[in-house]
Formats: structure tokens, sequence, C-alpha cells
């Protein structure tokens, strides 16, 4: 093992002393490590069912591990700064006619950008589920799949052509629905894990069939030919629209945009640090690296580019709305999500494709954070619950420990967590110098700026409601008085609750630590700040080909916003009313007295609206589901049993029929037969005499 | 050889044997068709075979002894046929006090 390691590390030192030449490291053990870790764990959840500690271990490890090689191949790559992507092949996986498909990994900036935030977030959540899983009994499925979903995300983000891309794409669907269902003895939860699978299938197929054109087009599905000779395409032609269109369908179940965005509300069935990784942090961005890799497909498609965008915005929007009247603490998260993948999808649309990676990063950092943080509370007042039902009275009738009318006051009680989740908020607001207000700000000034004024305001509006959301959030949850054990318990809750343990704060910590220095990568050179553009210029080969299109076709970006201003003075707009937003809604709920869940209230009027999700699910039901079903049934009743056993059955009516017929000859009375027999020989005698 | 050569040859007495065994047959297939007690049916199988014994011995006269000898052989057959028919009628009596044959219809569909 040791000797193959030194030989492997030998072999690529070599080639990588070349100038300018990026050689990765050990590529296959991006891969091979959290494969192992999965293959590993999964044994080990049939072997090793009362020990806690070794898959608790092995998980972890291996993501750390899997980061460690990946940290090396990003240093790497910073010193070599190569222009073109390295593509390394490990073996031919399909083979037929002109069609090739090879097991390629594909390195380049944008690839290895998403694989420190997969392992880097990833390492974070794993070494926090220790803590969080510690009592679930079935810990080493859970990382065998959490394993196994960091391996098909990097197989997704790492593949070198659009059939790899493909494979990852569909295995880290299998795993959310492996991981959403993880609590499968409840009904309601694997409904959930099966709704994200099939919603996402409508994506897919739209992936599919963008990727039958493009072989159609190209002979290939390596990116690099296809980036390449993406040129050979006319600007604007039907061909580049329809593949983007269909590409972007894709985008919309994965990345849980309108309108396939459904499933992720209810992804939120599964464990916390599962919402956190897969449905904040890593899978729903695919979309994102999706229209990134295929940047310049987008850049030739002005139409798809507008549909994206509006999309996009109109998420963020309509996201934004619903995460304002919801009281569970990870739907608000959910809706929050599902906003901030609309600005990265209007980044994309508008051609700002490195704002919307910029903003996949930091988001990838202050959700995961605030999804942690999230639960750690969840963690804490499920535990004072606990406690209290082993307690004295025996068991004692509890609400749901996500829903915020639930907590409250519990600042003092988990200090730590209560600063982290702060720094999240502020970041995602959009407030200086948090890592959120750099990423979305180049987002909303690139829509004013590209011509979309609109878009523009939309995004503004959207900011602010986020703002709102957030800060209603964390004083539910932190502020006020304590509801956990109703509105006088707030004596037994300091008792009973208490602050998560290290194992689970201190990456909150790291997390928070990089919620706040995240967005000091890529500081636009018009803020009156230092000129920092890391990210800029690191992804500046991966969307050169875009940026070549779009400064042939399309106009440049203005220096002014849709209604006058520059970006600096915007800027500073969009961090004022952020923070008035913060300011205004502490104000104004703080004081309040929040009925706890038991005892609120039904909604009513709009809020009833907004709480209730705008009917989307209903309408779903009754447009799409309803009809669909009445339709198979229809398929059953009349096509199946009418028409296909109908006829089976009727061929065999119909021999039953001749042999009943047949059988009645067969009278079993002689004299009958005697009869028969005798105009028989008459017959015969009268035909042959 | 025509019919009407054959006819001639077979003479007075010929045509008259013929006719008797014309009788019996139709006797005997009226007895089998109209009765209903297995003993009489039996005995007017019997009837019909004899018939055609007449019929095959008058023939003889014009065709050579090849008639007589099968008569000989439809002797011995229904000789052996009388004696399972009989065992059989003996049975089903034993067993349902009737032979009267309407009665029996088991071997039907």
């Amino acid at each position: 093992m040791v000797t193959g390691v030194v030989s492997a590390l030998a072999a690529v030192v070599a080639p990588a002393a070349q100038e300018g030449a990026f050689s990765p490291v050990l590529p296959w053990a991006i891969l091979g490590i959290p494969l192992a870790g999965a293959i590993l764990n999964g044994i080990g959840a049939f072997l090793w069912r009362d020990n806690r500690s070794i898959p608790g271990a092995i998980g972890p490890i291996a993501l750390v591990a899997t980061f460690a090689v990946v940290l090396v191949n990003f240093l790497g790559m910073q010193a070599a700064e190569p222009h073109d992507p390295t593509v390394v092949g490990l073996w031919t996986w399909i083979e037929s006619g002109s069609l090739r498909i090879g097991v390629d990994l594909q390195f380049d900036q944008l690839s290895m950008l998403m694989c420190m935030i997969v392992t880097g977030v990833g390492s974070l959540i794993h070494i926090y589920s220790v803590g969080y899983m510690k009592e679930d009994p079935a810990i080493s499925r859970f990382f065998a799949y959490l394993n196994l979903f960091v391996f098909f995300m990097l197989i997704l983000v790492l593949g070198a052509s659009l059939p790899m891309m493909f494979v990852g794409w569909e295995g880290v669907g299998l795993c959310s629905y492996l991981l959403i269902g993880f609590w499968f003895d409840n009904r309601e939860y694997s409904n959930a894990g099966k709704k994200a699978f099939i919603v996402n299938r409508i994506g897919d197929a739209g992936f599919l069939i963008a990727m039958f054109l493009l072989f159609v087009a190209f002979g290939t599905l390596d990116f690099v030919p296809l980036i390449e000779n993406a040129g050979s395409l006319a600007y604007g032609g039907a061909l580049v629209t329809g593949i983007t269109m269909l590409l972007f369908l894709g985008c919309t179940g994965k990345s849980a945009q309108i309108p396939l965005y459904i499933w992720l509300p209810d992804a939120m069935a599964g464990p916390t640090p599962v919402s956190a990784l897969i449905h904040a942090a890593t899978m729903v961005t695919a979309g994102i690296y999706l229209i990134a890799r295929m940047s310049v497909f987008f850049a030739l498609a002005p139409v798809t580019d507008a549909v994206v965008a509006t999309v996009g915005a109109g998420t963020a929007l309509f996201a934004a709305t619903i995460a304002i009247r919801q009281y569970d603490i990870k739907k608000v998260l959910a809706y929050s999500t599902i906003s901030q993948l609309g600005y990265m999808f209007l980044a994309a649309g508008v051609g700002a494709f490195t704002a919307g990676m910029f903003h996949l990063m930091t988001h990838a950092f202050f959700k995961a954070l605030l999804f942690l943080g999230a639960g750690a509370v969840i963690h804490a007042v499920h535990h004072a619950w606990d406690h209290d039902s082993h307690g004295q009275d025996g068991h004692v009738a509890h609400g749901d420990p996500n829903d915020m009318r639930n907590h409250g006051g519990l600042r003092r009680l988990m200090p730590r967590t209560f600063l982290f989740m702060w720094i999240a908020t502020l970041a995602i607001s959009g407030i200086p110098p948090f890592a959120g207000f750099f990423s979305k700000d180049e987002i909303i000034w690139y829509a004013g700026a590209y011509g979309f004024p609109l878009l523009w305001a939309v995004a503004l509006v959207t900011a602010v409601l986020t703002a709102v959301y957030m800060t209603r959030l964390m004083v539910m949850t932190f502020h006020g008085s304590s509801r956990t054990f109703g509105h006088g318990g707030a004596e037994k809750t300091k008792r009973l609750l208490t602050e998560s343990p290290a194992v689970m704060w201190v990456p909150l910590m790291v997390l928070a630590v990089l919620s706040v220095v995240g967005g000091w990568v890529n500081i636009a050179p018009a803020l009156p700040l230092p000129d920092v553009e890391w990210l800029h210029h690191w992804l500046e080969p991966i969307f050169e080909p875009a940026l070549h299109v779009m400064q042939e076709h399309r106009i440049e970006a203005a220096h002014a916003s849709p209604i006058g201003g520059g970006e600096a003075l915007w800027a500073e707009i969009s961090a004022v009313l952020a923070v008035i937003a913060v300011v205004v809604t502490f104000r104004v709920l703080s004081p309040r007295t929040v009925p706890t869940e038991a005892e609120a209230p039904a909604e009513t009027g709009f809020s009833k609206i907004l709480h209730d999700k705008w009917y989307v699910d209903e309408l779903y039901d009754r447009v799409i589901i309803r009809p669909s079903l009445a339709l198979w049934r229809a398929c059953w009743k009349i096509v199946d049993v009418g028409i296909i056993d109908g006829t089976v059955n009727g061929a065999g009516h119909v021999a039953r029929l001749f042999g009943w017929m047949g059988g009645q000859v067969q009278s079993g009375r002689v004299t009958t037969y005697l009869v028969v027999f005798m105009l028989g020989a008459l017959l015969v005698l009268g035909v042959l005499a | 050889m025509n019919e009407g050569t054959a006819l001639s040859m077979l003479g007075t007495p010929g045509a008259v044997a013929l006719m008797v065994s014309a009788i019996l047959f139709t006797i005997g297939v009226i007895g089998v068709l109209l009765r209903r007690n297995a003993i009489i049916m039996f005995m007017c199988i019997e009837l019909m075979l004899n018939a055609v014994n007449i019929s095959l011995v008058a023939f003889s006269r014009v065709h050579g002894m090849e008639g007589q000898i099968l008569v000989f052989f439809v002797m011995a057959v229904a000789a052996a046929e009388a004696a399972v028919g009989l065992a059989i009628i003996i049975a089903i009596f034993r067993h349902y006090e009737v032979v009267d044959l309407d009665r029996f219809n088991l071997l039907r569909w």
C-alpha cells in the first residue's frame, strides 16, 4: 500500500515539474476514498450493529482524507495556473461505433473549486454528524449513504463527459432519495424520498434528450471537444436553444427551481446534516455547475438565458415569500435555499457565471452553517423533551422539535450556536463584510447591468425579504421567552436544554469563519475596498469561451443601474436596505409573544396563503397528478382489463363454447347414439350406392 | 358382372332368402332403436347379425364359399359378444336392479 502510494506520487511529480503544466495527484483516490468509506460502512451496517464508534470514525476520516488529496491538487493547480483542463482517463466505459465514453476525470478550475466545496463542507458536516447521529442505531448505514453521496458528487463534478456527469447526477439523486427516506419506517418520510426521486426524473428526461441532441450535432459528449466546437452552432439557433432549454429543465429538477422545486421542502424529512450537505450546500447546486460547465452553449442561446434568468428571479422571490410564513425551522431554510438557488440561476441567466459560482460557494458556507445550527437546536430541544419524559411522570406529549413556536429564548442556553447562526443570518441577508454580501450584490448588479431591469428589481426585493425571514427565524428561535415547555416552562428548559457537544459546534465555528471571510475572495473592483478578484481570475479559463461569445453578440455591461447610480452606490444601498430590514424585523417581532405550536391560532387571509405555500402542491395535485391517475386508471380499466384481457379471455371463452357444444353430443344415452349411428350408416350407404 | 345378372343368378330361393334377411334385419334395427330393455336390444342385435348371415349364405351361391366361411366367423364373434354383453347386463342388473338403458347415461361429457 505504502509503496504503491510512493510510486504513484513519484509518477506524478516528474511531469508536474514541467513549466505551466498541471498534473493531478492521486486522481483515483479522490473517488476511491469515499467509495471505500461507503463500502466499509455498508458492510459495517451488518457487522457492527452495536458499535457506533467505528462507523462514526470511518465516515469523517474518509472525507477528511479526500479533502486532503483535493487540497493538494487545488494548491498544485493554483501554482501551475494551467489554461487548459487536464483530463485523466481511467478506463473505457462504452465503445460503440463512433461513440466512445471513457471513465475520464477532468481537472480544471471549475471542477477543483467544486471539489473543494464538496469535500471541505462535506468534511465538516461528516464530523458534525458524528455528534448528531450518535444515538441513531443505523449510524453505519447513514455514513455509508453519506460517503456514497460524496463519491457520486465528485463523479458529477469531475466527470469529463456528459454521460459521466449524468452517472454522478443520478447517483446523488439516489443518495438523496436514500437519505430523505433514512427513517423509512415513517411513511411520510419515505414518501418524501419518492417525491424527490420522481420529480427529478422529469428534469433528467430533459438532460438525457439534450445529451442525445448534442451527440447528433457533435458526435462526442466529452466536454473539451464540445466546448471547443460549440462555435459551430448558429448564435440563437433553434438547436442550441433547444439543447440549453432541455439542460435547464434538468437543472430545475436537481436545483429545485420553478416548476420542479416542490420536492426540496419535503426533502427536509431527512436527518439535518443531510439537509445541510445535500439539500443546501452541494447536490442542489449541481444545476448551476451544469450551466457553468456548458456556459458557452448558454451564451449562444439568448432566449434560454432570458428564461433561466426569469425563472431564477421568479423562484427567488416566490420561495422567499413562502419562507416568511413557515414555522418549521427547516422549512424556512429549505425555501431560503430555493430562493438563493434562484439567485444563482439569475446570475447564470444574465451571463454573470462567475457571480453565480461565487454565490454557490458562499451559500454553501452560510447555508450549511444555518442548517447545522438548526440541527443543533432541534437536537437540543429533542433531548430536553426526552430527558423530561424519562424523568418523573413518564411520557409527556410534546410537539414538533422543528417548530420554531416550540423554541424561543435559546440565546442564553446555546450561546455558541446563537452566535454562529447570527453570523450566517447576516451573511445570507447580504450585510457587509459577511460573505453573502459580496456574492449576492454582484448578482443583483449584473442583473441590472446586463439589461434586465425588472429582474434587478425582483432581486432587490428578494434581498430585503431574505433579511426579513432570516431575522424572523432568529427571533423566534433564539430571542424572546422560552416556549419549549410552554410559556411558564423557562426554568425547566434551563435545566434540561443544553448546548451541543464540541463535535457539533466546532464544525459550526469553522463554517462561521468561512461565512465571514468567504466573500473576500472576490471583491468587485468598484467597491471602496481592497481589489481582490481571486475567484474571477481563477475561473477565467472556464468562462472565457462564453464571455467571448457574449462580447461578440450582446450589449456590454452597463456602468449604471436601470435607474442610475453606479455599482458602489447600489452595493451600499442594498446593504443599507438589508440592515434596515434586519433591524425593523427585529424591532417588530421581538416584543411579540409567540403562541406555542399547541395553542397557535389558525392562519387567516394572505398569511394563510403563504403558510400553505401558495397551494402549489395542491395545484399540481389537481392539474397533473389526479388527471394522470385518472388517465392511468382508464388505461387500466379500459385498455388493459377491457381490451387486452378481454381478447385473451374471449379466445378462451370461444374455445370453451365449442367444447361445450361438442360435449352436448356425448349425452351418454345409448339410444341416441344408436339412432345417430343408424342415420350415419344410411347416409354412407346412400352415398356409396 | 352387373346387378341384373347377379340377381338373376341368385334365382328364386336366393331372392327369398335375401328378402327374409332384409325383413329380419329391419326387425332387428327397429327393435334396437325402439326398445329400452337391454336384453331385448341384445336379442335384436343377434337378429341383425343372423340376418346378415342369411344374406351371406344366399350370396355364396353366386360368389363362392367365402361368404359361408365368413358366417362361421360372425357366429364366433357373436358368441363372444353374447358372453361379454350378457355379463355386462347381469352386472348392471345386479347393481341397479333394472336393465332399462334410458336410466344409464353416466358416460357423457
